[in-house]
C-alpha cells in the first residue's frame, strides 16, 4: 500500500489496482470550514487531472482534481451530513471516493511523502 | 483561490496590527485587507455571540462642508442638504442634529451608483457640514460626483487616511462604553463625537452585520493604542472580510457591485424605505420618473432572500428557474454559520417573489431545490 500526492494537493492510497483518492490536510487547512462536497457516483469514471469534485467552504468553492483516471467504485456518502470531517480527518476518514485505477503507469508522475512535504514547505 | 498581487495596494493604517493579529492578507477594493484571522465560521459565531472588531478604512469617510461665510444652524443645514438631495432621493434636510441616514446615490436613469450613510452632526458650529461614508471600492467615483455637483458651493474633505472601525455584536455595547463613556446612550443611527487623546472622534451606533454595534471614525494616532487596548479585551477579537460578508448576507443587507449596481433601481433591491414622504412626493431626484412609476406599478424584478433546500451553496450568478424557465440570478451567496444553512439573495421576476415560491437554481449545472425566503434569515438586534 502507497499514498501518493499531487501538486493540486490530492492525495490516493493505492492497493492493488484500487485507489482511494481525497484532499490532503494542507489543502483542507487552506479551504477553512467546509459546508458541502460534492462528490460523482459510483459509476461515473474520471480522467486523470479532471475536476471531479467541488468543496465548498462558508465563502467559495473549490475544485478537486482527479489524481490518476478510473472507474468510481464508492463514494463517501457519510461526507454528505457531515462535511466538516474534511477539516478534522481529510487524510483519513474524509476520503473522498475509491476508484477502479486504469493505468497504474500514470502514478510514476505522482509525489510520495517525503516529495509532497518539501514541496508544501516551499509554498 | 487566485493570488492577486500586492503590488500598488494600498494599506490601511492597522495593517501592521492584522499582521501581528494572524491575520490573512488579501486584495480588496485597492487595499491590503485580512480576509480572515482564525477562521470565517468562528470569527462569525464570535460577532453573534460576543464583540468582533472590523477594520474598515478602505471605506470612504469624509465631509461635505458649505464654503465659509455662510453661518450656522438649521438653515446651513438645509443649504447643504439641498444640495446633496439632487444626488440623493432620501430626505437629509429633515435629520435632526446627530442622526444618521442610510440612501442611495442615483444616476438618471434611477440606477443605484452606490450606498451610503450620511449624517448630520451635532453641535451648532457643524451645521452646514455633513458626515458621509461610501463604499471603498466606489470612494473616488463618489467624490468626483459630489465634487461636481457642489463645485463653488461647498468643499469635500476626504477622511480615509484615518481608523474606521466597527466593534460588533452584543457585547460592543459593554467594550464602547469603557471606552467612550455616555455612547451607550445612543440608538441605531445615532451618533456623537468624543475627544481621545486630544484628537477628535466620531462614534455611531450602526454597522453591517445585523447585530447592535458602533462604527468609530478616529485618527490614527489615537486610534492605534485605543485599538490595542481593545485587543486585550476578552470579549474583542479581530474579524475579516469573510465573516463581514457571511454575516451581512444573513442580515438580509446588500452589497455594493453585487446585489446593487448601476442598472439597479432602489425600488427594484427592496429599498423603497430610503425614500421618504416629501421627497416621493417632490420627486425631485435623478431618474425620479422611473422611481416612482416603479413605486406605483411594482418593479419587473424584485430582490428577495433564497433558501436552497439541500446542503449545497448557491453562488453569485446561478440562475434561478422555476420549470426549467430562468426567472432570475443569485447575487450573493454563501452558507450562513448562524442560520447553519446556505443562504442568498438574487433578483427575480415579481411575479416569482412571494417568500415560500419554490424555484430552482442552477449549481454547476444541475438544478437544485430553493424557496423565496424573507430577508434577514437571521433576525437583526439593532438598539432601536
Amino acid at each position: 500500500m502507497t499514498t501518493y500526492y499531487t501538486k493540486d494537493h490530492e492525495w490516493v492510497r493505492v492497493e492493488g489496482d484500487t485507489g482511494t483518492v481525497g484532499i490532503t490536510s494542507y489543502a483542507a487547512g487552506q479551504l477553512g470550514d467546509v459546508v458541502y462536497v460534492e462528490l460523482p457516483e459510483a459509476g461515473a469514471s474520471l480522467a486523470k487531472g479532471d475536476g471531479f469534485a467541488v468543496v465548498e467552504s462558508v465563502k467559495a468553492a473549490s475544485d478537486v482534481y482527479a489524481p490518476i483516471s478510473g472507474a468510481v467504485l464508492e463514494s463517501n456518502t457519510g461526507l454528505a451530513d457531515a462535511p466538516e470531517k474534511v477539516s478534522e480527518a481529510a487524510e483519513s476518514d474524509a476520503w473522498f471516493v475509491r476508484v477502479k485505477i486504469s493505468d497504474t503507469a500514470e502514478l510514476e508522475g505522482l509525489m510520495d511523502l517525503a516529495a509532497y512535504t518539501e514541496y508544501c514547505e516551499g509554498l | 483561490m487566485s493570488e492577486a498581487s500586492t503590488e500598488n495596494l494600498k494599506r490601511t493604517p492597522l495593517f501592521d496590527s492584522h499582521v501581528k493579529m494572524g491575520g490573512k492578507l488579501v486584495a480588496f477594493a485597492g487595499y491590503e485587507m485580512p480576509v480572515q484571522f482564525e477562521g470565517v465560521m468562528a470569527e462569525h459565531i464570535w460577532t453573534r455571540t460576543q464583540a468582533g472588531l472590523f477594520d474598515v478604512s478602505h471605506m470612504g469617510p469624509c465631509f461635505l462642508t458649505l464654503e465659509a461665510g455662510i453661518g450656522g444652524g438649521d438653515a446651513a443645514h438645509a443649504e447643504i442638504s439641498a444640495l446633496v438631495e439632487t444626488l440623493v432621493p432620501s430626505d437629509i434636510t429633515s435629520l435632526k442634529p446627530g442622526q444618521a441616514r442610510l440612501t442611495v446615490l442615483l444616476n438618471e436613469d434611477g440606477g443605484i451608483l452606490d450606498d451610503l450613510i450620511i449624517t448630520r452632526p451635532l453641535g451648532e458650529d457643524a451645521q452646514g457640514t455633513l458626515y458621509i461614508v461610501v463604499n471603498g471600492a466606489m470612494k473616488e467615483q463618489d467624490w468626483a460626483i459630489f465634487e461636481k455637483a457642489l463645485a463653488g458651493k461647498a468643499v469635500l474633505t476626504r477622511a480615509d487616511d484615518r481608523i474606521l472601525f466597527a466593534l460588533q455584536g452584543p457585547k460592543a455595547v459593554d467594550v464602547m462604553a469603557d471606552f467612550f463613556p455616555g455612547c451607550e446612550e445612543l440608538t441605531f443611527m445615532q451618533h456623537m463625537p468624543f475627544e481621545v487623546n486630544g484628537q477628535r472622534c466620531i462614534v455611531s451606533r450602526c454597522g453591517y452585520t445585523g447585530e447592535d454595534g458602533f462604527e468609530v471614525l478616529i485618527p490614527a494616532e489615537a486610534g492605534l493604542p485605543l485599538i490595542e487596548e481593545m485587543y486585550t479585551d476578552e470579549r474583542v477579537k479581530p474579524i475579516g472580510l469573510g465573516a463581514r460578508d457571511s454575516l451581512r448576507l444573513e442580515a438580509g443587507l446588500c452589497l455594493y457591485g453585487h446585489d446593487l449596481n448601476p442598472e439597479i433601481s432602489p425600488i427594484e433591491a427592496d429599498l423603497a424605505w430610503v425614500i421618504q414622504k416629501r421627497r416621493r412626493e417632490a420627486g425631485n431626484f435623478p431618474g425620479a420618473e422611473r422611481i416612482l412609476r416603479e413605486l406605483k406599478d411594482g418593479p419587473a424584478k424584485k430582490r428577495v432572500g433564497i433558501r436552497p433546500l439541500e446542503r449545497a451553496p448557491a453562488r453569485e450568478g446561478a440562475e434561478i428557474q422555476i420549470n426549467g424557465e430562468t426567472i432570475g440570478v443569485v447575487t450573493s451567496g454563501g452558507f450562513g454559520p448562524t442560520y447553519d444553512a446556505p443562504v442568498a439573495m438574487g433578483y427575480v421576476a415579481a411575479a416569482h417573489a412571494a417568500p415560500g415560491t419554490k424555484i430552482d437554481l442552477i449549481v454547476r449545472g444541475k438544478a437544485r431545490p430553493a424557496e423565496v425566503a424573507a430577508l434577514p434569515f437571521v433576525p437583526q438586534n439593532y438598539k432601536r
